[in-house]
């Protein structure tokens, strides 16, 4: 996989992991070209597109588009099958997930997509592995709640 | 706002986010980001230290605000310190920035790669995962430098955590993909692959990847996997779906890792161990009996997993191409999905299929499908799946049934969607070409394409009808008839114009007995036109009316009235008012003998590869188009045509090359055709007709206009050609730039990169094949002009290149490596030669090697008063040089106005050579008002003061 983007139905990119090396520049290109692509498509048309040189694969989950781009051998089903299983771990992790998790959590949404994939492959598929290492990350913190904010 | 679920919740960063989120605008937005920004800069800038935790609350900000899509220059050191924190939170937070937004910065990175050591070096799993993260998400090359040796043994030590070892392969994985050279393949190497059989699958599914890609690249090294993955593969899949326990995915046991054995699979031939590739056969129907199975589950995730693993088998089965058995299966299969009611699964049969289409086992197969595909392409609502059934058309499409699929295609592309008009206009007229028995059949296409579709075909396509009709003598009545009635349409297309003008100047007279079709009435018809059309076509039509004075001497005079008009004789584009003149004045002075000569009918085109056909490849990028077309040639012998060199193919088209025979098609000419009186020059493919003569037409000497080829054929020297006439131009261009295009033409593209070190310099030439057939003995060489050599007794400049591969490819690039090392200043470039066979025709270019002397200048530093001091030191008259001249390229006013002492501009830089240092100085002094520069140069040595002013002078 080279990248995954996940953004709202108004094209608000709210998570970015990018697998490849591209400038900052490129990225946002990128980023607009696609939002604007999968946003122009009909609900029933299908999940995978061509687009450059690579394939793209999306889903709709309530107002969050998934969106990844993986290369010409990988498997379009099967990457389906990762973004709905990244779907579930942050399901299960914040309790039905909505927007508002992610936007208000987003490091927790990059922490639990480095456990599941890294380097743009699957580490660890089950999704019990995966949230007994999130948990246990979370039982390390130390619990801080009086100190001021800004 | 929502609750924070779990662990720490900042509270400082939740409020933060919702003022974000309150914005109103655009400007609200940025002005509260700039309050933060100022805020936490003041914080990091302020006298009392920080503690871990407002550090990580002020990075995590920072991190968000860069997400947000605004530019970050600062914090990344706090980030660096949370590393060495050891409080797991902050460490993390300092990873996520850096992952997410470390630049460069070798400071940074050395700081950053002493954290991560001491992580990996902790013991602490969940530290170690930490930075393992950490390299797989930057993975660049400092960090691979650093930990490319210590990751494999991580990877392999038995006393590695699972969950470490996971992190390590995909870690290993990523540098691997970035820096291949520095992952030093070991005795770890075969450790990795007994990753396979372990007992966690988490790790096998991890470790896979690695090994996967690690295979493609060194497959002798890695084999033993073959067998290893079947047995693990067999076990999987023999398994009973709750088996796995948590592996297992709505069902379906462990997809995700079946999919990746499947694939590392694809890297290799089928097994040789017979019980090993038993075994597989049977895993293959084992999945393929699966698909029949009820499923056991109504949810999409159950049936997406199972499918995925399908088509990987699928892909499996393919890549063998060795059993019929499972190859016939496999397409039953696909067409099941071809009508099944889930979008995506109809993409992904339709794709599938075109890759079984060019099996000789499964090719008769795939052509039952073909109702449902055209189907396909007249229902489908999605434009994706619809270009999909198109290529899977193009892919089935043989002799048996491409009037049917190129009919279906034509009437498709009345309605097709723009965005594939152009690369499905390239198919049909491949096909149409591939498959045409009865050549008016390819005409009729070719004119309804650009009838249908006339802005969307390209040159390629309406040069290639030209040269087939040329090359057939049975199709040029019928062509000549074709066009004549196709321009009778009020309204077509300007390329029918262009067909129409080249084929009635050539063969109008094999339709002018009919009174229809009189000469005068072709003329009027042409000429009705021209008025409509852009220059380059009115050229050709001018060049076809010259055609018509010789067949046809009756509309001499009414022509002769046309070319003498002012709109055309005194017509203000050059090209147009040179061919009237010429027109006019040949057809006055020539006899009917020598007109008859110099316009006789042209000769064949010399057969090579269709343009067209490279033009799709292109497109498509290699490998799309090359494989189908190379199973093709393989299973129908010389109908392809395909790639000149192509051995088999090349005798089998050469017996049929004169007489038309069902095998050879319009394209198995591709040796020598009945080839007339003079041989063409190198560039009479048709392609270059009526292109602007390129620069390389000192050796290609191609008439530029292809109609008067007659021309006698150019004697090419084997000596160097004299260097171009623009090559003092395109060295101009190198002058302060070190990478660009040297040249190009036609044919090739010569890019250049270099680096200078004061007295040496390394160049590197990019010689790229622009053409789709290779260029034999190619060779290159660097000469000295005089003045070089002799003028100061010694060379100024050691150049040592090293030699060319004598073969470069169509569409490939070699590179050369040029070392010069100066010896003493120079004003003259040494010359580069080029020579190489393209098509047969001897390719001969000299340009100038962009090395001049500046390049070998070394800046200096020095205060003004230095300055000027030493620039009355150099006041001998014959150590300045001096130029005034207008401004070029305008004056950048901006940076005229934005500083006040700028009247004049000085710099200071030292020539290295080997001899001796040239100290030099500058002085440019702008006049606005005038729009004139001065520039001067003063110098230790004259001839360098010289030099430099010539070569910077042409650079304002």
């Amino acid at each position: 996989m080279q990248f995954m983007l996940l953004f709202s139905r108004q094209g608000k990119l709210r998570l970015q992991k990018w697998y490849v090396p591209l400038s900052d520049k490129e990225k946002k290109k990128i980023t607009r070209e696609l939002v604007q692509t999968v946003l122009a498509r009909k609900p029933k048309m299908c999940s995978f597109l061509e687009w450059r040189d690579l394939k793209i694969v999306y889903k709709r989950y309530a107002s969050l588009y998934f969106c990844c781009a993986i290369e010409d051998q990988d498997n379009e089903l099967i990457t389906l099958e990762i973004i709905h299983r990244y779907v579930e771990l942050l399901d299960k992790y914040f309790g039905s997930v909505c927007e508002l998790d992610i936007i208000f959590n987003f490091e927790k949404a990059y922490f639990i997509l480095d456990e599941f994939l890294l380097g743009g492959e699957a580490q660890e598929t089950s999704k019990k592995n995966v949230l007994k290492a999130i948990e246990q990350a979370d039982l390390l913190q130390e619990v801080c709640c009086s100190l001021p904010s800004s | 706002m929502p609750a924070v679920s779990k662990g720490d919740g900042m509270r400082g960063l939740a409020v933060f986010i919702s003022d974000i989120r309150n914005c109103k605008s655009k400007e609200a937005e940025i002005k509260r980001i700039n309050k933060e920004l100022a805020n936490i800069r003041s914080k990091f800038k302020g006298d009392k230290a920080l503690d871990g935790y407002s550090k990580k609350k002020y990075v995590c900000k920072l991190l968000f605000i860069f997400l947000l899509g605004h530019d970050i220059d600062f914090g990344h050191m706090e980030a660096v310190n949370l590393l060495s924190s050891n409080k797991y939170t902050e460490k993390q937070i300092g990873y996520l920035f850096i992952s997410v937004l470390v630049n460069s910065n070798s400071e940074l990175i050395r700081l950053i790669n002493n954290g991560i050591k001491n992580d990996l070096s902790s013991r602490n799993p969940t530290f170690m995962c930490l930075a393992l993260h950490c390299i797989a998400n930057v993975g660049s090359r400092e960090m691979a430098e650093a930990f490319a040796g210590e990751i494999p043994r991580i990877l392999v030590a038995g006393d590695t955590m699972d969950s470490v070892k996971q992190s390590a392969a995909l870690c290993l994985l990523r540098l691997y993909k970035t820096s291949p050279d520095l992952v030093l393949m070991g005795e770890w190497t075969s450790r990795v692959v007994h990753l396979l059989n372990d007992q966690h699958m988490g790790v096998v599914t991890a470790a896979i990847s690695l090994i996967t890609c690690l295979s493609q690249k060194n497959p002798d090294e890695f084999k033993t996997c073959v067998s290893l993955a079947v047995s693990r593969l067999s076990r999987i899949v023999s398994s009973a779906s709750t088996d796995l326990q948590d592996y297992t995915y709505y069902f379906v046991p462990a997809p995700w890792l079946s999919c990746k054995l499947l694939r590392l699979l694809q890297c290799y031939p089928p097994p040789e161990d017979g019980a090993v590739k038993g075994r597989l056969v049977e895993c293959l129907e084992t999945i393929l009996n699966k698909a029949q199975e009820p499923p056991k589950s109504k949810k999409v995730q159950h049936s997406n997993a199972k499918n995925a693993i399908l088509f990987e088998a699928i892909a499996l089965i393919i890549h063998y191409d060795s059993e019929p058995n499972l190859l016939v299966r496999a397409c039953n299969q696909l067409g099941q999905f071809l009508q099944h009611r889930e979008t995506n699964l109809r993409y992904l049969a339709l794709e599938s299929m075109c890759t079984l289409a060019s099996s000789e086992f499964s090719h008769e197969a795939v052509k039952t499908h073909i109702e449902t595909v055209i189907n396909a392409l007249k229902t489908e609502r999605d434009v994706s799946v619809r270009q999909r059934a198109a290529d899977l058309l193009y892919a089935m499409c043989d002799r048996s049934n491409a009037k049917q699929i190129v009919a279906e295609m034509l009437s498709y592309l009345e309605t097709a969607d723009y965005s594939i008009r152009e690369e499905m206009v390239l198919k049909v007229a491949i096909l149409a070409e591939k498959y045409a028995v009865d050549y008016s059949w390819y005409v009729d296409t070719i004119l309804n394409l650009i009838r249908i579709a006339g802005d969307y075909v390209s040159e390629e396509v309406w040069y290639r009808v030209i040269q087939i009709v040329i090359n057939r003598d049975d199709v040029q009545g019928y062509a000549a008839k074709t066009v004549f009635e196709a321009l009778q349409a009020p309204a077509c297309h300007e390329n029918m114009v262009k067909v129409g003008g080249y084929i009635l100047g050539e063969f109008g007279n094999l339709i002018a007995g009919d009174p229809r079709s009189s000469p005068l009435v072709q003329f009027n018809l042409l000429h009705s036109k021209f008025h409509l059309c852009s220059v380059p076509t009115r050229a050709l039509l001018l060049s076809a009316y010259i055609k018509f004075i010789n067949l046809f001497p009756e509309t001499k005079s009414t022509i002769q009235e046309v070319l003498r008009s002012d709109s055309q004789i005194r017509n203000s584009d050059v090209e147009l008012q040179q061919r009237a003149v010429e027109y006019l004045k040949l057809s006055s002075i020539a006899s009917t003998d020598v007109l008859a000569t110099v316009l006789e009918e042209m000769p064949p085109f010399p057969e090579r590869e269709s343009s067209i056909l490279a033009k799709l490849k292109k497109k498509k990028g290699p490998g799309a188009v090359s494989s189908t077309e190379q199973e093709d040639g393989k299973r129908e012998g010389g109908e392809l045509n395909g790639g000149g060199e192509r051995g088999a193919d090349s005798t089998i088209a050469a017996s049929n090359a004169s007489t038309p025979s069902p095998s050879a098609d319009l394209l198995g000419l591709r040796s020598s055709g009945p080839v007339s009186a003079a041989p063409p020059s190198a560039g009479s493919l048709l392609v270059d007709v009526f292109s602007e003569a390129g620069p390389a037409a000192p050796a290609a000497a191609v008439n530029d206009d292809g109609f008067l080829s007659s021309a006698p054929p150019s004697v090419v020297s084997e000596d160097p050609a004299p260097p171009m006439p623009q090559s003092d131009e395109l060295l101009h261009k190198f002058v302060c730039k070190s990478n660009g295009v040297l040249f190009e033409n036609q044919l090739l593209q010569i890019g250049v990169k270099s680096e200078y070190r004061q007295n040496l310099g390394r160049m590197y030439l990019f010689y790229g094949n622009k053409t789709s057939v290779q260029f034999v003995s190619f060779s290159t060489s660097v000469t000295y002009t005089g003045e070089l050599q002799s003028h100061i007794h010694e060379l100024s400049l050691n150049v040592q290149t090293k030699p060319v591969e004598p073969l470069v490819e169509g569409g490939a690039q070699v590179q050369q490596v040029i070392n010069i090392e100066c010896l003493t200043d120079f004003s003259d470039a040494p010359l580069l030669n080029i020579k190489f066979r393209y098509g047969g025709a001897l390719q001969n270019l000299t340009l100038k090697l962009p090395v001049t002397v500046n390049k070998f200048f070394q800046p200096t530093e020095m205060v003004s008063h230095d300055f000027f001091q030493r620039w009355k030191q150099l006041s001998q008259p014959q150590q300045e040089a001096q130029k005034i001249f207008k401004a070029s390229h305008g004056m950048d006013k901006e940076v005229l106005k934005g500083k006040r002492i700028m009247e004049n501009f000085v710099c200071a830089g030292v020539i290295q050579t080997k001899a001796q240092q040239v100290g030099c100085l500058l002085r440019l002094e702008p006049n606005a008002q005038a729009q004139m520069y001065r520039l001067t140069l003063r110098s230790s040595k004259d001839t360098v003061s010289k030099r430099l002013c010539d070569l910077l002078a042409e650079q304002f």
